[in-house]
């Protein structure tokens, strides 16, 4: 084989994190994964598919279902001197696992005083689109953004998925890395060549008359919201914040001194959720420049339903975004 | 099980002992000084003490080499010092003062020492089951050749935590040393009326070596955790040993255990295991002026390590902040 990087070859978002996960491996011996059905069976959405074969089954663990201990256990081995990246089939699981995450995890390097870290990665599934019904659709990962020493990143894109994983695995610190089940089956460009950093924003789409700033599967939707206004002559800004914990506020805010108006949008319930966070910094520190209210687009207050007709009441659509940036305007 | 035949000689057998009794004096007199810096107000928020449990940590820890780590539990001051961990450092922690070994951010629930494989104390009834159970995976990824133990209390056999962490270990032949202290208090209830099963049982279950042994002696908790402890090293697989002991104290400390009876609280401080392996030393024709001297050289050491921690300073809050993220703004 050549040494020169490879051409960036056109994949699926389930397919990059696998790949990610392949390449850390073969860069890291102490990177394991663990996780209910990742050998053989490949993960439940395939994100694992082809590893089991390829580093064995003791670096790529099945394990029971037992979401409270593995990933207990991850933080042990985290600390023992292995880089365990545990899949939770789907995010609404993580209720079992949460004293892991928020007294272990998340805790462990600051109230050890820095004696040591929990490089561990938990990724996890979010989203609805697929009828799965209230107790597998939930998007949480506001809950895992609001506890100190948890990191929360966030893919829209194939290559951030595979970009963003490695950076997680290198990260000293526990990061929570949410993956969209409605993004796996997504195609795009992914050059394994590029790295990108945890807490950085990028604007998917440059505009002047307002801004919408989205994670995950929603970017795809404010996109397509600025291209449909980009025909009446609106021109809209489309940030991907890519991290929402730590999450891009110089980025945000630059964009808002030049465009004044700005949406935030989510497929995780409205209310208490990281459009109030960015809303509430937006007051604390943008709002010199605002010229109308920062309006958030988000699931209704509810949980997530399972007939298509409830789901389809619940998602976030594209007229919902243009109608939030019209009324900005 | 060792028989009369290969018995080691008396005095191997008295050095054993009393290297042993040191130990347990060691964590024992560290305990009485925190209850009286406590009375005093000199320790912050509120400590758990292992008084009249010290033969299960020092028995366990003398089983331990150094490659392998420990969890513990909130009731962990005597699994840390049986490991060795530094005395001024666990004073000044305990504290709260800049110099404590987690720098005054844990406090007593959380010491720490991963030099030594201390994994933690944790607030969490048993969570620190499926923390040693990753280490010990760890452990054999690694080639370490190394065991982790889990102490925990009776109290903890009722979180389910403990029965995923059977399951996994014996799936995958965890070299994973279980460590059961049994007090017979789940905090302020009897164990009785918390937890309907038995260990010996619910190991039995999983196929999962276990052994009960006196906690109160410390060479049979030190025999059976050295049996066990390579058992689990050399056959890669996990052990539970369930150690029958007493709390002294109360849950916490300054608990007034009004759901206590005397007779029982009697007969558990009768049955100290400090003052019974002293008996058995001075049976074996130990000197008692060599314990006075080794009690006295104790007592010194602890005392220098409160005065060390009384003279530290406290800590400051900025460099808190290095060891998590914390955005600038949030400051």
């Amino acid at each position: 084989m050549s040494a020169t990087p490879k051409q960036p070859s056109e994949m699926r978002y389930a397919q990059a994190v696998s790949e990610a996960l392949r390449d850390a491996m073969q860069a890291d011996d102490s990177v394991v994964l663990w996780g209910e059905d990742i050998g053989a069976a490949g993960g439940s959405f395939k994100a694992t598919r082809g590893l089991q074969e390829a580093f064995g089954a003791e670096r790529v663990r099945d394990t029971p279902i037992s979401e409270a201990s593995i990933v207990s256990a991850a933080v042990g081995a985290a600390l023992t001197g292995l880089k365990p990246v545990v899949e939770i089939m789907f995010m609404d699981f993580i209720t079992l696992s949460m004293d892991a995450l928020v007294n272990q995890a998340a805790k462990a390097r600051f109230m050890f005083g820095g004696q040591g870290s929990v490089p561990m990665v938990l990724r996890t599934p979010h989203g609805g689109g697929l009828s799965a019904g209230p107790q597998h659709s939930q998007c949480l990962e506001a809950w895992l953004a609001h506890v100190p020493g948890l990191k929360v990143v966030c893919p829209s894109t194939p290559q951030d998925a595979y970009s963003l994983l490695r950076a997680s695995i290198q990260d000293p610190d526990p990061v929570i890395f949410v993956e969209h089940k409605g993004l796996y089956a997504r195609k795009g460009p992914v050059d394994t060549g590029e790295s990108a950093a945890i807490g950085q924003a990028r604007i998917v789409r440059p505009g002047r008359h307002a801004t919408v700033v989205s994670y995950g599967a929603t970017v795809a939707t404010s996109l397509q919201a600025a291209q449909q206004l980009a025909g009446d002559g609106i021109e809209v800004e489309v940030i991907d914040l890519r991290s929402i914990q730590p999450w891009d506020r110089a980025t945000v805010l630059e964009s808002l001194s030049r465009t004044h108006r700005m949406v935030v949008v989510h497929e995780a319930v409205r209310d208490f959720g990281v459009g109030a966070e960015i809303v509430a910094t937006v007051m604390e520190d943008g709002f010199d420049e605002l010229d109308a209210p920062v309006l958030r687009v988000g699931a209704p207050f509810m949980p997530a339903p399972f007939a298509t007709s409830l789901e389809q009441g619940y998602a976030i659509h594209l007229e919902s975004i243009v109608r939030a940036i019209r009324q900005t305007l | 099980m060792s028989t009369r035949k290969d018995a080691p000689p008396p005095a191997a057998q008295q050095e054993r002992l009393l290297a042993l009794w040191q130990t347990m004096t060691l964590v024992r007199q560290a305990e009485l000084a925190l209850v009286r810096l406590f009375a005093d107000s000199e320790v912050p928020g509120f400590i758990h003490l292992s008084v009249g449990q010290e033969g299960i940590s020092t028995g366990v820890a003398s089983a331990l080499k150094p490659q392998d780590t420990l969890a513990t539990n909130h009731r962990g001051h005597g699994h840390v010092l049986a490991r060795g961990m530094d005395l001024d450092g666990f004073f000044k922690e305990i504290m709260g003062r800049a110099g404590g070994l987690c720098q005054g951010r844990g406090g007593s629930m959380h010491v720490a020492d991963l030099s030594l494989g201390i994994l933690g104390a944790n607030g969490i009834v048993g969570a620190g089951i499926p923390i040693a159970l990753g280490s010990a995976i760890a452990h054999t990824v690694r080639r370490t050749q190394g065991v982790a133990a889990a102490f925990f209390g009776d109290g903890a056999m009722a979180e389910g935590v403990l029965h995923e962490t059977l399951n996994m270990a014996a799936l995958w032949k965890c070299p994973l040393l279980l460590v059961c202290e049994n007090n017979g208090w789940s905090e302020f209830s009897p164990t009785s009326r918390q937890f309907a099963a038995q260990l010996e049982a619910l190991s039995g279950a999983f196929g999962i070596a276990y052994q009960k042994v006196d906690g109160n002696d410390v060479l049979a908790v030190s025999d059976a955790s050295r049996r066990a402890a390579e058992a689990a090293r050399s056959g890669s697989a996990p052990q539970l040993l369930e150690c029958i002991t007493q709390r002294v104290r109360g849950h916490y400390e300054g608990d007034p255990q009004k759901y206590r009876d005397a007779a029982e609280m009697g007969l558990a401080a009768e049955a100290d295991p400090v003052q019974r392996a002293r008996a058995t030393l001075l049976k074996l024709g130990c000197p008692e002026a060599r314990l006075q001297a080794a009690g006295a050289e104790v007592d010194a050491r602890v005392e220098a390590a409160v005065a060390a921690a009384r003279a530290d300073a406290l800590p400051a809050f900025e460099p808190a902040l290095a060891d998590v993220y914390t955005p600038e703004h949030s400051r």
